[in-house]
């Protein structure tokens, strides 16, 4: 056994036989290194896969082989998978997780106006047919990803993203509430936790950036073709979208309960649960301006416990404003 | 040695799926053992193997059924009926295949992720004309990723497929105190990234919304599945919009801004120069609810002084008190 090779349970390594015979008998003859690649296996753990269903022998009444297949110079091919030979039925949470995500595809691919928007209404079609009542559950769980100001500007990047064009965005920096104006060479479009954004190389940056669709003010096409760097590397959205860096500044904050949304809404470096309710949490960042503007909007309901600095930034911003007023 | 006692556990598992797949007959647990390779001789231990295996066969969502073996005896045969079994006819054209395979990695979630990928798995082990070879780029256009970091999610699904009542803790917005729910969920939503939980509040005895990362600790079934019943025409997206929807923005605030900062006062007001003070605008807005407005303009700090209404004004200078401290 390599070193590499990953524990599946027997359950796991079932589940995945009973795709693989039916995926080779469907197709008679098919390559080694493609199947391996769809199953997301080696070479040599499909190999054993192999030889395990080859292996499979019924001892009555009759004793017999049911499975018969060879692989040779790269090729698989069956010429008897019995009884196996279709796939099983979708189980429910897989014909629910199926769903949901074309649904969610189908609503994001009408914002873009793209082509994709056919095909995987004719693909949901399918698969409800094929899943029949295991696909029932699929309607009691629903996506929305519903920002009005956020269709026109996707229908419009998408069409640059297509073309290969550059476009030059105006974009409302909330940390700093103010609007910047910047050229971008549009990488792709996704939608995260709800919410949909260009990934681009930004040229004033020169570094690959996220932005929010409805924080976009205004987007221009330009005649330039796109040039994304070789070494731009897309932004691993699953490992969060905001990836703070150790040489940000760490801001500590204390809330009340009634401001215990912060947390839920700002991603926290950490969250301490206090007495009463209370919690601490840890913000990294390059840039405190939007600290500062979130403790004054927290007013009491917060206290900036780290670092004196920006607690002191607050408090004189404060002093400054009511100063205003008298 | 645990990956030998794995592979034969497969081997055997596989076995049973063909042999009970292709027999039209209720086949009896001893002939089974007959035919299949791998299960002991002594007869207890063979009992407990027997009984995991067909548990887990039935986890795998293989339709095990049960039957009287033959006309003339009361012995319980087995058997899978193809028909129960065979995902139906499906062919995908090649566009429909990048879909899926788009589709399958939507989900981060534990949860979901194996099942979607499972799914893809199938369709595509069942279509042949049309299919890529799965490793083509995904077509241009927009790659959705859904991500459940809460706990709850999981078991709230399950409750919701299986129409179960659930319990749960709940620290509902701005309360410091727990409060323990009893739900009959009717569907699980995710609305502009966050997820939500809608149905029939046992303990208020009234439709209720609760966003799932306030749920604290874990979520109990507290019900047979089926015992949920979704009254018709109940539509969850509804609900949920409605516990979130905006309120009517019915006040007007005039203010004045520093000419050079507060951009989205600006850009959502109507703004016009300060005869009486250059350097400053004078914009008026419109806003929905006086505190959370107070609030929201207190964060624009000493570049935003309100002008009217008078609460308005009070409510901020209070909010900068609140944070001189």
């Amino acid at each position: 056994v390599s070193a590499q090779q990953r524990m599946v349970t027997s359950a796991e390594r079932l589940r995945r036989l009973l795709a693989l015979v039916p995926y080779v008998a469907t197709r008679r003859v098919v390559g080694l290194a493609e199947t391996a690649a769809t199953f997301g296996m080696t070479e040599r753990e499909l190999i054993d896969d192999l030889n395990l269903a080859w292996c499979v022998e019924l001892r009555a009444p009759e004793p017999y082989c049911p499975i018969d297949l060879s692989y040779e110079d790269g090729q698989i091919s069956i010429s008897q998978a019995e009884s196996i030979a279709r796939p099983l039925r979708l189980a429910a949470d897989e014909a629910s997780a199926l769903l949901v995500a074309l649904r969610m595809l189908a609503e994001a691919a009408s914002f873009g106006q793209h082509e994709d928007g056919d095909a995987v209404a004719r693909l949901i079609a399918k698969i409800e047919g094929a899943a029949g009542a295991a696909g029932a559950a699929s309607s009691q769980l629903t996506i929305q990803i519903d920002h009005p100001n956020a269709r026109g500007m996707a229908a419009t990047l998408s069409g640059a993203l297509s073309a290969g064009k550059r476009v030059h965005l105006r974009h409302y920096g909330w940390r700093r509430d103010e609007a910047t104006e910047r050229d971008v060479d549009p990488m792709r479009l996704l939608v995260v936790e709800g919410r949909t954004y260009l990934e681009g190389w930004c040229r004033r940056a020169e570094g690959v950036r996220l932005f929010r669709l409805d924080r976009v003010l205004s987007v221009d096409v330009l005649d330039v073709p796109a040039a994304v760097p070789e070494t731009a590397e897309p932004v691993d959205v699953d490992a969060g979208l905001f990836t703070a860096s150790p040489s940000d500044l760490l801001a500590e904050l204390e809330l009340a309960p009634a401001a215990r949304w912060v947390a839920e809404d700002y991603p926290c470096e950490s969250v301490t649960e206090l007495a009463d309710g209370r919690l601490r949490i840890g913000l990294r960042t390059p840039d405190t301006t939007w600290v500062r503007r979130l403790a004054l909007r927290l007013g009491e309901d917060a206290r900036v416990v780290s670092p004196a600095a920006l607690a002191d930034e607050v408090r004189e911003a404060a002093a400054a404003a009511l100063a205003q007023y008298e | 040695l645990e990956v030998a006692l794995s592979k034969r556990r497969t081997e055997r598992l596989l076995s049973i799926v063909v042999l009970l797949l292709s027999s039209r007959r209720y086949l009896t647990a001893e002939q089974i053992r007959a035919a299949v390779s791998g299960y002991p001789e002594e007869q207890e231990a063979f009992k407990r193997m027997f009984e995991r295996d067909k548990e887990e066969l039935r986890d795998l969502g293989i339709p095990l059924e049960t039957g009287r073996a033959s006309q003339f005896d009361d012995d319980l045969g087995y058997r899978i009926s193809r028909q129960d079994y065979e995902l139906p006819e499906i062919h995908l054209e090649p566009d429909e295949a990048a879909v899926l395979g788009i589709a399958s990695r939507v989900w981060q979630s534990a949860e979901l992720a194996g099942a979607a990928a499972g799914a893809a798995l199938k369709l595509r082990a069942a279509s042949r004309e049309g299919d890529g070879d799965g490793t083509a780029s995904p077509p241009p256009g927009i790659q959705p990723r859904l991500t459940t970091q809460e706990p709850a999610f999981g078991p709230l699904w399950e409750a919701v497929r299986d129409r179960r009542p659930v319990t749960f803790d709940y620290l509902a917005s701005g309360r410091s105190e727990v409060t323990k729910r009893t739900l009959e969920p009717w569907g699980v939503v995710n609305r502009r990234g966050r997820w939500y939980v809608a149905g029939h509040d046992r303990t208020r005895n009234a439709p209720r919304v609760f966003r799932l990362s306030r749920i604290t600790g874990p979520v109990k079934l507290a019900g047979p599945p089926g015992s949920v019943k979704v009254p018709e025409g109940a539509d969850i997206r509804e609900l949920v919009k409605g516990w979130d929807r905006p309120l009517a923005r019915n006040h007007t605030a005039t203010l004045r801004v520093r000419a050079d900062a507060g951009f989205a006062l600006h850009r959502w007001g109507r703004a016009a120069p300060d005869a009486a003070n250059p350097g400053w605008d004078r914009i008026a807005i419109d806003y929905s609810d006086p505190e959370w407005y107070a609030r929201y303009l207190a964060s624009f700090g000493p570049d935003v002084i309100v002008l009217d209404p008078p609460e308005l004004r009070e409510a901020v200078i209070r909010q900068l008190k609140g944070a001189l401290t």
